[in-house]
């Protein structure tokens, strides 16, 4: 077993590929899914406004999220129907709230002015939707894929944990995007979530280590304890900042309206980093790992020169349209 | 009925709601580089009067695609397993460059095709729209490569039941490759061509005389008119392919029993899958060993050859592919007649639109939806043809299905039809609603000169 060997480093190549796929999913969609869970808080103009601020995004940023199961799928067949099939309900629930969300983006621009509010409600219930059956699946995948009852309690915890950090993520970005009454609503809205992001980040790293023994000897062995402290106190002090950051904001002049979602965006790879940690070389908890699960490395290396030659152009074009789009959000037109 | 059947019919559910929306887009991207091309290059209006409206049931049908084609990724996995598992080596790849080359890049390109045209200068939107068709051509070949590889599998071996692929070019390249692809991206173009003729024509109906009322009803049935004959003649290529390959399917296709030569085209039968006989035949003589053979007595395969010795039937139904087939070819010829129709009248004494006579119109406004009943009962023919493979002699659908809860299977499917029905309603409402707001001549909101407007405004940036 030496890492020249194909079968060994593509299998780690593609989870971490996946890992950042994911990672790259929840926070572009998270803000997304955040700012359709926070619709009802708002009147019918700021609606328009948190729309027209993600309007022109969301459908690349969903794409991450086929990115990611689509590595799943080629890279890791075995566990891709492992995984899939033991989240068969929560998985529908979610991808019929992505449909409800999805559509109603053109729906409620198109549709007569007296349909508006049904598709408004439709993107709401979407997208709180999509949030909580991540969340939920978030949960039983800590759990190890089993369905007991307690297991079911705790992804009912994570399901809400997970919405209301979207929520956060969310409303962070509409810092970032939106101007006036807006604006300082947002920054409430962040006030109210990051309480959710702590209780949710802590539920999870309390639970992780119980689940199983591997996991907690990762954690609480030296000197692995030292190396890995940088992962909580990194994260203590990214909400500290960000508590003292909204009671500031929004500043006179706007400056540092990009500091919160900047913020959330490390809390979550920093959250991201600790999952992914605990649960290497697991692509099954406990079950099946990356090397088992893996593809013949000749389809591997196929997909693996794709990716090396077309991802740093998405990255290039995908960061084109975010300068495109930069600034505050104004009506989305087609003019 | 058991989780089989019902993983079936959800996933066929999902996959025709599915098609609906690509079918569209995959030709409507490069109808809306041209309107834009026609505009850039003539500065007419009626042009960008045109992209505005068609660009925003281009937008539409995208959406609905783009969350459907998520639902379908994502049921590879809970309920078809078996599939990845064991051909995942072939699939995986090719889905991997799909999401890779055609995803992201209309899924970025939109947003800019859709809300950047005053942000940024006019070539790049056009650059755009063209990167947006693009995406989803290279979209539509890569999903058709990997279909036409469960058809006629090439390329690969079989090691402890799992694929490997051996020839990466012969995977791609396999035998039904070029016919499926050209087949489908035909039936895109004509789908479009008789959804812009027949909004058209409803609209023209309505009372709306506008420049672009007249531009888009002309090339709506241009488009048709000159894509039908060359699918007649592609559908036939791929015809004969499926015959070499897939002879089971196309004696199903053909309602026919023995193996013999001097085979009728079967207009109309009622085949009766168990006495394996047909019912109130009527056909033209000699018609289909003349259309797959090309000769009179050119001997056609029949369904009775596919019986094994035990008495199980290895072919797939017959009804379902000998009703959808002819659908198909029937929903073809009336794209025939009404586009051919519509070009001769608009050039007989050079009236144009006004010499379309009232009938023709009227008949335009029901075959705006024809591509699609032609692309689903093509789909129909060749999907239900393949069965009961899932990867023709290599995986069995059986094979491949998830060893979900029959309930569970059952009640999602409900779910997810109550969703598509509700949308699918929506979705024909809008575009009628559009429509009549156009006829009434509320629709381009505001008539800026839309390129020479966004450089002056990058300039001053």
């Amino acid at each position: 077993m030496t890492y020249s060997d194909p079968a060994i480093w593509l299998p780690f190549v593609f989870a971490a590929l996946m890992g950042a796929a994911i990672l790259i999913y929840v926070v572009l969609d998270g803000f997304d899914l955040g700012v359709g869970v926070l619709f009802p808080f708002a009147d019918k103009d700021e609606q328009d406004r948190m729309v027209a601020s993600i309007g022109p995004f969301w459908d690349a940023n969903e794409t991450w999220l086929v990115l990611a199961i689509g590595i799943l799928l080629v890279a890791f067949p075995t566990a891709h129907g492992a995984i899939l099939t033991a989240l068969y309900l929560p998985v529908a629930v979610m991808l019929i709230g992505l449909i409800l969300r999805g559509v109603a983006f053109e729906f409620r621009a198109k549709a007569p002015p007296a349909r508006k509010d049904m598709w408004n409600l439709s993107f709401w219930a979407g997208s709180l939707m999509t949030s909580l059956s991540q969340g939920y699946m978030l949960g039983l995948y800590i759990m190890g894929l089993e369905s007991t009852p307690a297991t079911q309690a705790f992804a009912t915890l994570t399901a809400v944990f997970l919405t209301v950090a979207y929520s956060f993520i969310g409303a962070t970005w509409l810092i970032l995007k939106t101007e006036g009454a807006l604006q300082k609503k947002a920054v409430d809205w962040a006030k109210g979530g990051i309480w959710g992001v702590v209780l949710g980040l802590g539920a999870v790293s309390l639970a992780t280590p119980f689940v199983s023994q591997r996991i907690w000897d990762k954690w609480f062995s030296f000197p692995e304890i030292v190396m890995l402290a940088p992962l909580p106190l990194g994260s203590a002090l990214l909400i500290a900042g960000l508590w003292v950051a909204l009671r500031r904001l929004p500043t006179a002049d706007d400056s540092f309206a990009g500091l919160p979602f900047l913020g959330a965006v490390a809390l979550f790879a920093l959250a991201f980093g600790g999952l992914a940690y605990s649960f290497y070389p697991y692509v099954v908890p406990e079950q099946i790992t990356i090397y088992e699960a893996a593809s013949a490395p000749e389809s591997l290396m196929i997909i693996f020169v794709g990716t090396l030659v077309v991802l740093p152009m998405i990255l290039g074009y995908t960061v084109l349209a975010y300068t495109v789009f930069r600034g505050k959000a104004t009506a989305l037109s087609y003019e | 009925m058991d989780t089989l059947i019902l993983s079936r019919i959800q996933f066929g559910a999902n996959i025709s709601f599915h098609i609906l929306f690509p079918t569209i887009t995959i030709a409507l991207g490069w109808v809306l580089l041209g309107f834009k091309l026609a505009y850039n290059r003539t500065g007419a209006e009626k042009w960008m009067d045109a992209y505005r409206f068609w660009v925003k049931i281009f937008a539409l049908s995208f959406g609905m695609g783009v969350v459907s084609g998520i639902t379908m990724s994502f049921q590879f996995g809970t309920n078809w397993p078996g599939f990845m598992e064991a051909v995942g080596n072939i699939a995986g790849p090719l889905l991997a460059y799909e999401v890779l080359t055609a995803f992201f890049l209309e899924a970025v390109f939109l947003g800019i095709m859709l809300f950047g045209a005053s942000r940024v200068p006019g070539w790049l939107h056009t650059l755009a729209t063209f990167l947006v068709a693009f995406g989803t051509t290279m979209s539509a070949f890569w999903i058709l490569v990997l279909n036409s590889w469960m058809h006629t599998p090439a390329g690969f071996e079989i090691r402890d039941g799992v694929a490997y692929a051996t020839d990466w070019f012969a995977v791609i390249f396999n035998p039904s490759m070029p016919y499926r692809l050209a087949h489908m991206l035909l039936a895109s173009g004509l789908t479009v061509a008789f959804l812009i003729a027949g909004v058209s024509a409803l609209r023209w109906l309505w009372g709306e005389r506008s420049a672009q009322v007249r531009a888009t009803l002309r090339t709506g049935l241009v488009m048709g008119a000159a894509l039908i004959p060359i699918q007649i003649f592609a559908g036939d290529m791929h015809g004969l392919n499926t015959l070499e390959h897939q002879p089971a399917k196309v004696a199903a296709m053909e309602g026919n029993w023995e193996t013999r030569g001097n085979v009728p085209l079967l207009l109309f039968a009622l085949p009766d899958e168990e006495a394996r006989e047909n019912r109130f035949e009527v056909g033209i003589p000699n018609g289909a060993s003349l259309i797959l053979k090309h000769h009179a007595d050119g001997v056609v395969p029949g369904l009775n050859d596919f019986v094994a010795e035990d008495g199980t039937v290895e072919h797939p139904p017959v009804v379902p592919l000998f009703f959808s087939f002819r659908i198909m070819v029937a929903t073809g010829f009336a794209m025939l007649l009404l586009s051919w129709a519509g070009v001769y009248f608009m050039a007989r004494k050079r009236r144009g639109i006004e010499g379309l006579p009232k009938p023709l119109l009227y008949a335009l406004v029901p075959m705006a939806l024809s591509g699609w009943l032609a692309t689903l009962a093509g789909w129909y023919t060749t999907e239900i043809g393949r069965q009961p493979w899932l990867v023709n002699g290599v995986l069995t659908t059986e094979a491949a299905v998830a060893d979900v809860p029959a309930p569970m299977v059952l009640g999602t499917l409900i779910a997810y039809l109550v969703v598509y029905a509700a949308l699918l309603f929506a979705y024909l409402g809008v575009i009628f609603y559009l429509s009549r707001k156009a006829a009434k001549g509320e629709a381009p909101e505001e008539r800026i000169a839309l390129a020479p407007l966004a450089q002056a405004q990058v300039a001053a940036e």
